[in-house]
């Protein structure tokens, strides 16, 4: 429900600043909607009982993860992002979940805490971690050395095309690397799964 | 950038965080996995927002490899999965002790 208004709200936002032509105010609070659906929506992927309302909830925060990269500049990935993520993989989820007969009665969570107290500490190293990051965050120095590939020159060349000329030049070699990992699990995932011959 | 980059690093702190506490307290296999999908993609957040701060493609680059390395494994982990539950017809990972001698 939240992240049905809120994303209605970052409709009409959206709509608003177009008509009125102010972007970065648009941005602005196009972020910060879009940061709280996708933090709103992860909290219900760990909380739901039934797997298939995690998955839909996952995928809400996969396309809310989308919208930050289109706002960082990284248009491609946007798209990949969505075609990859909420497309391949979750439908995978899915239909392993539906495969399993996994629902409400059967969602692998019978039996109680082999810990005394594992969800509260679990919260609570959760929590610490987070403050832990924080921190470092707010009292690093993000600065430094900088490249070429400022907003104007990507723009000017494409996004697509600079991450395509990039993969077959400066990073051939982990492209290739990537493609020898995608065969290994193909053959791992078929022996895996595959059922054993009754002699 | 209008937003501050600090904004954008919280947000993938706390989505690594959730995906923490998503793998200490459930006890379904495939609700792990989702969690570990959501570390991963927190990491992404971090990688482009500094690869857009740093002016350098780097950042984009290594998120296209880690989607990669994260469809990988979520096709073994779930043939993995299936192939459990087979055997002991659960995904409670509690119950998933074949392994322990």
């Amino acid at each position: 429900m939240t992240v049905i208004v809120s994303g209605i709200l970052g409709f009409i936002v959206a709509i608003i600043g177009i008509l009125l032509n102010v972007v970065e105010f648009t941005e602005t609070i196009l972020f910060y909607l879009v940061a709280s659906i996708a933090v709103i929506s992860a909290v219900s992927v760990i909380i739901q009982k039934n797997p298939i309302y995690s998955v839909i909830s996952l995928i809400v925060t996969l396309v809310s993860i989308s919208i930050v990269f289109l706002l960082l500049n990284a248009q491609f990935l946007a798209a990949v992002q969505i075609i990859v993520y909420a497309g391949a993989i979750m439908v995978l989820f899915l239909f392993v979940i539906m495969l399993l007969d996994l629902g409400k009665d059967n969602a692998g969570e019978e039996g109680r805490d082999r810990l005394f107290i594992q969800k509260k500490s679990s919260i609570l190293l959760g929590g610490t971690l987070f403050v832990i990051l924080v921190l470092v965050i707010k009292s690093s120095y993000f600065g430094g050395k900088t490249g070429i590939y400022t907003t104007e020159i990507i723009n000017n060349i494409g996004n697509t095309q600079l991450v395509g000329k990039l993969l077959f030049t400066d990073f051939l070699l982990p492209f290739e690397i990537t493609s020898i990992l995608l065969f290994a699990a193909i053959i791992g995932t078929i022996v895996l799964a595959k059922k054993k011959i009754e002699q | 950038m209008i937003v501050p980059i600090t904004h954008f690093l919280i947000l993938s702190a706390i989505l690594f965080s959730i995906g923490v506490v998503g793998v200490l307290t459930r006890r379904n296999a495939i609700i792990i996995f989702m969690s570990i999908e959501l570390m991963l993609n927190a990491v992404n957040v971090s990688f482009v927002a500094l690869s857009k701060h740093l002016n350098s493609m780097d950042g984009q680059l290594f998120v296209f490899f880690i989607m990669t390395v994260a469809a990988a494994e979520a096709g073994v982990g779930l043939a993995i999965i299936i192939a459990l539950y087979r055997r002991r017809a659960s995904v409670n990972v509690d119950e998933l002790n074949i392994m322990k001698w």
